[in-house]
């Protein structure tokens, strides 16, 4: 018994269960794949009819694709009941640490669908398509402004595509000075996320770690001494992936230009800062904005992202093609030839980008307003830090044992139990209705939980998920073995990782 | 604001539990002089959904849109027909707003539709194993030609000149500053693709040739031929489908021989969208595995015994690899994914083989209607959906007279390649099922009129 579920009803977990002849048990219905159920006689779309003949040289394939059809019925009850065997926003709280789950605003759905862009094509003419171009300066305005930066590149395609995007305007920076070839290093605090060294490296950097110091933030004194001839530039994270601001950001880019580099700053964490600091005010050179993440653009099971970079004067003439300017009638324009931008470093990708977040992001960006996205990123940080004051007697804290914290709270595994980890915590909370936080990151800290509420969750959701973490602390200090187990009730047990590993069985193949 | 559930009285209660007096308070790590004294000056205050909307709404009017026009533009992007009910299931809540499925218990919907989404991938390619997808077609290329390096030891590519430009211009970035050596070769407006001359340019220190099928201007590659040739100099045969559309009608690459074979998904599915989001197709010979780059799921047991699936093989990511990782993607392309797949469930092998001799039907009408106007005369001798025509003027400026009267009628080459004069002749054109004998007759008299 407890105060969220007053009767103590819980669902059996003995052996004595009845057992249903399908395995569906009510709501809870099992789906089998599509190669299962599915057929070549079956197709759920209709077609006009075929008039004319294949072209006589075209050399046709042997048989039909060998894939599957399922009528329209069964297709839309196939991936319905999929849908199902998902936790989501739209489910309950969703406390990713530097993942910003925020609501999805269903506004920003219906815009994104509205044929002036979604029913355009991006090589129309331009006269042809005002209204897409217009979108895409009108967000970039926004964005250059709440940044506080020169300029802003809209083709990244995603996070990690912005870091590329930026640490190669830092290379093409490099290459016009001449010291492209000696500027070989970039500096990455050990806290970072892990795209962040695996782009330095992508883009022909080696990568240099920067321990953290005993607050959770970048040991200045180790990156000051590590600043040189061979640096391109510093990657940090602000906030940081402790959920802390770097207080010294602004004396670390000072030096780090000082020292002939450029400051990149990952900007996952942007909805901490919105509307309250610009990084361009902090020294950031090039930082991309993660739409789905501060502009709440939807997540999608894992993208589409959205990544523009906003650059730095020093950076921004070598920003990507293409690039949208404003004419000087105030019409926008896509300059997609480097004849008219001899510096840029080149292209990312075919296009310009995507428009289907741009305006989502825009119509979000809209709707809160200057005002409203100062709220939001202070709603954001109150959300945490309520959290955090309300877990730090149970759970240890090892950043913030005195101060606060930014958007998100961040926790260890000291004090569970011998043999009871993190994941225990993890997955006992999937049983409590929530998805888990963000677990063993950063890797700084030992068990790492890192909990991101974001702005949208209400006091009274903040509170029942505050009972159900207190409530899984007790049972992990105290050692309590279902733990182990956990999760019981969601539709799948822990899975075995280990097995998919070692014989990957990447596509389904007939029995 | 709608979207912020905590009152006044929530946020001094909330305070109250942390200590602090004011929401400025939390922001004490801040330096004094970074922090803002308020909002940004000279940007808007919220603003009403209702207001929101009418502002997009405006903006969406201004255009000449697909579903408004005659219709023949394609180059890498095709308007083909989104079932309702592909857009329906995509905006599930349970689908649209969950995270990367790193929770498996809690996300064998997801994980499912991967699953499922890779065996389909891996079958219209032809090809053992894909991905779950990457950003789109032109990262994946470059994507493709990583992996090529990795796994050959060696740096230089070949580039075929039917390429789509945009492609070939992403790969020479990211080559550029990998230290990689492409050699692409030109695009050129003759009958036939150019597979004498990439063969012609393969090496033995080539790590790979890439090859576009159906090529930029429509033409189909003779693959298996490129493809014994690269395998006899030890390199890869890396095709490239940005139509996948078409291989309900001709072979797959990988049965021809392709080693790896990469696309744009956006035909199916996904929709224009003026050019992003879409969805990057990655796949391969089962024996690149571990040097694939993104997502891959897997099959498993839980711990009932139930099957199950899971992200895996994440040792080769960059969360885990960090410097070391075979990519730096993380989210890719997810949502797009699903709408593929449920599309091509729709479909079955059999609804994508009548879509595409539709496609084919329609394209084929569309030229035989152009090439009786004077002064239009057809490059390709065969094509699925897509050809090239010359035209006695610039291609761009027809495009816009074109435009002008509310017809969309293709893309200029000279859009893809402004520094080839010698191109700006060259119009691509596209068609697909949604193309209906009146769009051709009203492309058929506007050219006349604008060449007259």
């Amino acid at each position: 018994m407890n105060d969220l579920n007053p009767s103590g009803w819980r669902p059996s977990l003995g052996t004595a269960e009845p057992v249903t002849k399908t395995g569906n048990r009510a709501l809870e219905l099992e789906e089998p794949l599509i190669f299962e159920i599915g057929d070549a006689a079956r197709c759920g779309v209709d077609f006009d009819a075929c008039e004319g003949d294949i072209l006589p040289g075209l050399r046709l394939r042997a048989a039909p694709v060998d894939v599957p059809g399922l009528s329209e019925p069964e297709t839309v009850r196939h991936y319905t009941r999929l849908s199902r065997q998902n936790y989501a926003i739209d489910l309950g709280l969703f406390p990713l640490g530097s993942c910003t789950m925020k609501h999805n605003p269903r506004l920003n759905e219906k815009v994104a669908r509205m044929p002036g862009f979604a029913a355009v094509h991006p090589l129309q003419p331009q006269s042809s398509v005002e209204g897409a171009l217009t979108v895409i300066a009108e967000l970039a305005d926004w964005l250059v402004q709440l940044t506080g930066m020169a300029a802003v590149a809209m083709s990244p395609k995603a996070g990690a595509h912005g870091e590329l995007c930026g640490l190669l305007a830092i290379r093409a920076a490099l290459e016009a000075r001449g010291e492209a070839a000696t500027r070989r290093v970039i500096l990455v605090p050990e806290s970072a996320h892990g795209t962040n060294p695996a782009t330095a490296a992508f883009a022909g950097f080696g990568v240099a770690t920067i321990p953290a110091g005993p607050d959770g933030r970048v040991d200045l004194a180790a990156l000051l001494a590590r600043l040189g001839p061979d640096v391109a530039g510093v990657m940090v994270t602000n906030p940081n992936t402790c959920g802390l601001f770097e207080r010294d950001l602004k004396t670390i880019a000072d030096a780090v230009h000082a020292a002939g580099g450029y400051v990149y700053c990952d900007g996952a964490n942007f909805n901490a800062i919105v509307g309250r600091v610009r990084p361009g005010d902090l020294g950031v050179d090039a930082m991309h904005i993660n739409l789905h993440k501060t502009f709440s653009t939807p997540h999608g099971g894992g993208g589409p992202g959205a990544g523009p970079v906003v650059l730095s004067a020093a950076l921004a003439p070598h920003a990507p093609l293409p690039y949208v300017v404003r004419d000087p009638d105030g019409r926008p324009r896509l300059v997609e030839s480097a004849a008219e931008r001899p510096e840029t470093f080149g292209r990312m990708c075919a296009f310009h980008g995507q428009m289907g977040m741009f305006t989502r992001a825009l119509a979000y960006i809209l709707t809160h307003g200057a005002d409203g996205l100062a709220q939001v990123s202070g709603d954001a940080v109150l959300n945490a830090n309520y959290v955090l004051a309300r877990l730090r007697d149970v759970l240890d804290a090892p950043f913030a044992k005195t101060g606060l914290c930014m958007h998100e709270a961040l926790f260890s595994d000291a004090g569970f139990a011998d043999g009871f980890s993190t994941l225990d915590l993890a997955k006992g909370l999937i049983d409590e209705g929530f998805h888990p936080m963000t677990v063993y990151f950063p890797l700084v800290v030992h068990g790492a939980m890192l909990i991101e509420p974001t702005e949208t969750e209400s006091r009274a959701g903040l509170d029942q998920f505050i009972a159900a973490m207190r409530s899984l602390a007790d049972r992990a200090r105290a050692g309590d073995e279902s733990l182990h187990t956990a999760p019981h009730f969601a539709p799948r047990r822990r899975l075995d990782e280990t097995l998919a590993a070692r014989k990957p069985r990447l596509v389904w193949t007939a029995p | 604001m709608r979207t912020l559930p905590l009152t006044e009285a929530d946020r001094a209660a909330m305070l109250g539990a942390i200590g602090a007096g004011s929401i400025d308070d939390l922001f004490v790590d801040v330096p004094a002089d970074a922090l803002l004294p308020g909002p940004i000056p000279g940007l808007p205050f919220h603003a009403s959904e209702r207001a929101v909307e009418r502002h997009m709404a405006a903006l969406s009017a201004r255009a000449l849109t697909a579903d408004d026009a005659p219709f023949f533009c394609g180059a890498g992007a095709y308007r083909h027909h989104v079932p309702a009910s592909v857009d329906h299931l995509i905006q599930r809540g349970e689908f649209l707003t969950a995270y990367t499925p790193y929770q498996p218990e809690i996300a064998q919907g997801t994980l499912q539709v991967l699953f499922e989404f890779q065996t389909q991938v891996a079958r219209l390619f032809g090809c053992d194993l894909a991905n779950a997808s990457l950003y789109d077609g032109s990262t994946a290329c470059w994507e493709a030609i990583a992996m090529a390096t990795r796994v050959t030891k060696r740096s230089r590519a070949v580039l075929s000149g039917g390429l789509h430009p945009h492609y070939a211009e992403t790969a020479a970035t990211m080559a550029r500053f990998a230290g990689d050596s492409l050699v692409t070769l030109p695009p050129r407006a003759e009958t036939d693709s150019d597979d004498a001359a990439v063969i012609a340019a393969i090496d033995g220190e080539t790590a790979a040739v890439v090859v576009q099928y159906p090529d930029v201007l429509g033409r189909i590659p003779d693959l298996a031929a490129i493809a014994e040739a690269a395998h006899a100099m030890g390199a890869l045969l890396i095709a490239v489908v940005t139509e996948p559309v078409a291989l309900g009608l001709i072979e797959s690459p990988g049965t021809l021989g392709a080693d790896v074979v990469v696309g744009e998904g956006q035909a199916l599915g996904v929709g224009l969208q003026f050019g992003g989001p879409y969805l990057g197709l990655f796949a391969c010979s089962a024996k690149f595995v571990r040097q694939m780059p993104g997502r891959l799921c897997g099959e498993t047991l839980d711990a009932d015994g139930r099957r199950g699936f899971v992200l895996t093989l994440s040792t080769r990511e960059q969360h885990i690899r960090r410097e070391k990782a075979t990519s730096n993607i993380c989210t890719n392309s997810g949502l797009c994914a699903l709408a593929f797949s449920i599309h091509l469930t729709l479909l079955g092998g059999g609804g994508l083989m009548r879509m595409a001799e539709l496609s084919h039907a329609r394209a084929v009408a569309t030229a035989r209607r152009l090439e009786a106007i004077p002064g239009v005369s057809l490059i390709n001798r065969v094509w699925f959906n897509e050809f090239a025509v010359h035209l006695p003027r610039p291609a761009a400026d027809v495009v816009e007279a074109l435009a002008a009267r509310g017809v969309l009628g293709g893309v200029p080459l000279s859009r893809l390649c402004p520094d080839r004069a010698d191109l700006a002749d060259v119009l691509l054109i596209a068609a697909t099922e949604c193309t209906d004998p009146a769009d051709i007759a009203a492309l058929g008299s506007a050219l006349e009129e604008v060449l007259a």
